[in-house]
């Protein structure tokens, strides 16, 4: 034979088209980013996890060649007939409806399908959110990685790189080692010493045949056999060798609560609340770089506060004046009732668009200096608005002076504008 | 008689792959397949995916809609909505046969004998593969393409080069010869040449568009000299050759293009011819396995279930209908011609006086030999495989308000059913015929092509698409007429596209 020949390909790179399928992605850029904007106002902001399906029209995607179009006259074969004969004549199915016999260019059109669907990883999926929000690439990466791990020391192990020799540990098995090995032969030669020690001390005889010479002679060739038997021992071996052994730990992992707070009364619109999203899921993804457990309180308000599910936060309507202050009441009871500051970290975003009643801003700048501040880790406002400031952005710029380390504040127009909020916050925990 | 199978169980190695090959290839042997050398690469599913979206170029340049092809794959493998072929076979020498990891000995043996034996000597023996495809150079000249492509793409940037590929693929299926005999292709003087070539084809081209016009291109009667003189098929070629304004690795890159068109052109011509063979020897070969007692039931039983279900032909009025199954034709054509051969009937006799008790073996790669689908199906397709598929004509007119069933299966219609099947495999019927007709030399330089309609069919909604990827590579207006010529009359445009599109076009 000979003329055949296998060969085991498996281990080769699997992504020879890696390339082609990136490119295909910059070329549909527009596509996806608006299927992934959508697909953001529709997700949970917890929900990060996975990639996206993105549909493309085929019209956009069609590479177009010289085709037959409809219309003329076509005789064409198929199988499989039943009850025909030469000379039937069929009705045509009324315009428009599709062709059951597999008429006409059924086939040269494409497959039929109006949109093109595939799918894009996780990762994918946050390079596109990313992009619209201007983060730096360091912080992608760092939001990206989903669990950070640290090395801990974790014992001793009998493999490893010469690096990692723990020379104590070592010496300390060879020691013993020794000790095992050589025990036998040194007691040996102590009874062995002592003998000859008694022997040695008794008075010498001329006459060679009471002599004790033969005897001492034998001794101590007994002894120096037995010496360079423990002289054979290795000082060090393989057997001996310790290695420091490391291993991997997720780090760390307490809990932490985010505080979702934010006005739904009548001057917020819907752009609003989208910003007001992309900003909770940034803070949240941040959160979950940082703690396994995180529990997200979602609180909106008007004149009245309310603790809601996260549908409603976004979607529901309301209309009315605003009180902001009901919202930090609210926030504050929560957290004394269920989440003390002493067992979890908190966290809080509080977006608005600056609206609040007057007389009501003082108050807040009470409650959370007093009672809230003193007790997060870090406490964030967006205000999104093109238009001026208002009493109660006055109000907590005062507060930005008095907690530098856990307050920021941001005036926030379109979505590129979050990143500075996190900025501050990243810089922070950096340190 | 007692059986000793090479194998028994399921499972696949790399001993057991030797020893089906070497057996099969004893069998192939004693059927007279003339194959090349066999390399048979064990890949994984994903590879096999990626094997795909390449459309069969085990080396190909990077492009966006090859990504595309790639998404669509693995999405549909991922949903279950496909199975991945068994296997992809490539036409070069050594000729180059992908395993999938996840295949059972079975299905490793079947797919060993279908494409390592089967399609290899189709490739080896086929008339058209011989004439248009170098298997030995193709491996070589892909990769000189693909450096080639990527070395442009530094020089000019990514998008410069990709639309540029964009517009060579939207006519890569007239880039062809269909009657000239190319020269053969190979890497080695593809470099050597290259950079002399394009210094050669600049003059060329200046030469053409040179300004100052010669008295003697004047013809005695006044009449301007048509440039071409000919009508072109070869719309790539004659783009490289001629246009005016594209640079020397335009020039190159269309050539690729052309180069891989002109590579696959006897696939998409032997379609039913090439599976039909790889069928009929797998089918063959895996039989005579049996009968030799060196494979068991079982694995008889498993072979016979995915042969089944790859010949299976869903008749016109089923949802899973989507034309004729080219392994099912092919198959059952091969069998027929043996059986033609080896127990004719009377009506064999009176259809292929010639075949009809012949040795089968000897009529069988004879047809392989020599034949396209067209006239493959025009020279062998059989009275009684007309009537196992029950094949019948269905005539649409868009002037009539009827359908009209022309043939059927029956003693008038064999002639007209297989004239027009065979006529469905031409790839000039299945494609519109266009021709590059004129160049305004002198004028504005727009270049005018010609369609000329079969059966009054039109162009497709494409076409204004595809004339935006001419103009780019032409440089100039692009007109395309739909003509009809009829002796004794004037030719006549029916219809008309341009790019830029006119302005001025009147109301219908």
């Amino acid at each position: 034979m000979g003329a055949t020949h296998v060969i085991d390909r498996r281990l080769n790179g699997k992504n020879k088209s890696a390339v082609n399928r990136e490119r295909f992605l910059k070329r549909y850029r527009q596509h996806i980013k608006k299927a992934v904007s959508d697909a953001i106002d529709k997700r949970s902001i917890t929900d990060i996890e996975r990639g996206e399906s993105v549909s493309i029209p085929t019209k956009d995607i069609v590479e177009p060649t010289f085709r037959h179009g409809k219309g003329g006259k076509r005789e064409d074969i198929h199988p499989g007939n039943k009850e025909f004969i030469a000379g039937d004549i069929l009705p045509k199915p009324p315009s428009g409806a599709g062709s059951g016999s597999g008429q006409g260019d059924a086939s040269d059109s494409g497959e039929g399908m109006d949109e093109f669907v595939f799918n894009i990883s996780q990762e994918e999926f946050l390079d596109f959110m990313f992009e619209d929000l201007e983060l730096p690439n360091l912080i992608k990466k760092q939001l990206k990685d989903t669990i950070s791990y640290k090395y801990v020391r974790a014992g001793f192990a009998n493999k490893g790189t010469p690096a990692k020799i723990n020379i104590v540990r070592s010496l300390k098995g060879a020691y013993a080692r020794r000790i095992a090995l050589t025990g036998k032969s040194k007691n040996e030669i102590k009874q062995l010493e002592k003998k000859l020690e008694v022997l040695k001390a008794e008075p010498e005889v001329k006459d060679p045949a009471f002599s004790n010479n033969d005897l001492i002679k034998n001794l101590e060739d007994q002894i120096q056999k037995l010496k360079d038997r423990i002289k054979k021992i290795p000082w060090i071996d393989d057997f001996d060798l310790k290695f420091n052994q490391h291993i991997k730990q997720p780090v760390p992992s307490t809990s932490a609560v985010m505080f979702c707070l934010m006005d739904v009364s009548g001057s917020m619109s819907q752009m609003h609340k989208d910003i007001a999203k992309r900003f909770f899921i940034l803070l949240y993804m941040f959160l979950r770089r940082n703690y396994k457990k995180i529990d997200v309180v979602f609180i909106r308000h008007h004149t009245s506060a309310k603790e809601v599910d996260e549908e409603e936060f976004f979607y529901s309507r309301e209309t009315g004046g605003t009180i902001v202050s009901s919202a930090l009441k609210l926030m504050q009871e929560v957290m004394e009732q269920r989440y003390p500051a002493s067992d979890w970290n908190i966290y809080a975003a509080q977006a608005s668009d600056g609206d609040n009643w007057n007389d009501d801003s003082p108050l807040c700048g009470k409650i959370l200096s007093e009672k809230i501040l003193p007790q997060v880790q870090y406490y964030s406002y967006i205000e999104i608005t093109p238009h001026e400031h208002q009493m109660l952005w006055h109000e907590y710029d005062k507060l930005s002076g008095q907690f530098p380390d856990s307050f920021a504040m941001q005036q926030i127009v379109d979505t590129g504008d979050i990143y500075p909020v996190f900025r501050d916050l990243f810089q922070r925990k950096k340190a | 008689m007692s059986r000793k199978p090479i194998s028994t169980g399921s499972e696949w190695t790399f001993e057991l792959i030797d020893k089906y090959d070497v057996e099969i290839s004893k069998i192939a042997k004693e059927f007279k397949l003339d194959t090349y050398p066999n390399q048979i690469e064990v890949i994984s599913a994903e590879q096999m995916m990626d094997a795909y979206s390449s459309v069969g170029m085990p080396v190909g340049y990077h492009h966006w809609s090859f990504g595309k092809q790639f998404l669509n794959t693995s999405k549909r493998y991922k949903r279950g909505q496909m199975g991945l072929a068994y296997e992809i076979v490539i036409n070069s020498d050594p000729c180059i046969a992908y395993l999938m990891e996840e295949n059972t000995i079975t299905m490793q043996a079947l797919v060993i004998a279908h494409a390592a034996y089967g399609h290899n000597s189709f490739f080896k023996g086929n008339y058209l593969f011989k004439t248009w495809t170098d298997a030995s150079a193709i491996i070589d000249y892909l990769l000189f393409a693909r450096n080639y492509i990527s070395k442009c793409e530094e020089r000019h940037g990514l998008e410069t080069v990709e639309k540029f590929l964009d517009s060579c693929h939207a006519i890569m299926n007239h880039g062809v010869d269909r009657y000239k005999r190319p020269p053969p292709i190979s890497a080695e003087e593809e470099k050597n040449r290259q950079a002399k070539r394009e210094e050669y084809q600049q003059q060329q081209v200046n030469e053409l568009w040179r300004t100052i016009p010669l008295k003697q291109e004047e013809e005695p009667n006044g009449k301007q000299q048509r440039f071409p003189e000919e009508p072109q098929e070869n719309l790539l070629y004659f783009i490289e050759k001629n246009a005016p304004l594209l640079e020397p690795w335009q020039r190159e890159v269309i050539r690729i293009v052309r180069k891989i068109a002109q590579y696959f052109y006897p696939q998409r011509q032997t379609q039913v011819m090439n599976e039909g063979w790889a069928t009929f020897w797998h089918y063959t070969i895996l039989n005579r396995l049996y009968d030799k007692g060196l494979v068991t039931d079982g694995f008889m039983i498993e072979f016979l279930q995915s042969h089944t279900a790859v010949i299976y032909q869903p008749p016109f009025d089923s949802p899973w209908y989507s034309g004729i199954n080219p392994y099912t034709l092919g198959f059952a054509m091969y069998q027929d011609i043996r059986r033609i051969c080896e127990n004719p009937t009377e009506e064999d006799k009176q259809w292929f006086p010639d075949i009809a008790g012949s040795n089968w073996l000897k009529t069988i790669h004879f047809a392989m030999e020599n034949f396209k689908d067209e006239s493959f199906i025009l020279q062998f397709l059989s009275p009684k495989v007309m009537r196992d598929l029950k094949l019948f004509s269905i005539m649409d007119d868009d002037m009539e308000n009827e359908y009209h069933i022309t043939a059927i299966h029956d003693e008038k219609g064999y002639k007209t059913v297989r004239e027009l099947l065979a006529r469905q495999y031409n790839l000039s019927y299945k494609e519109p015929n266009i021709q590059v007709w004129n160049v305004d030399v002198r004028g504005d330089r727009s270049l005018t092509l010609r369609h000329i309609p079969v059966d009054r069919v039109p162009m497709g909604s494409d076409t204004e698409a595809v004339l935006k990827h001419l103009h780019r590579l032409w440089g100039f207006d692009i007109h395309l007429e739909s003509v009809i010529c009829e002796k004794g009359t004037k030719d006549k445009v029916v219809d008309d596209f341009h790019c830029p599109p006119h302005a001025s076009e009147p109301l219908p």
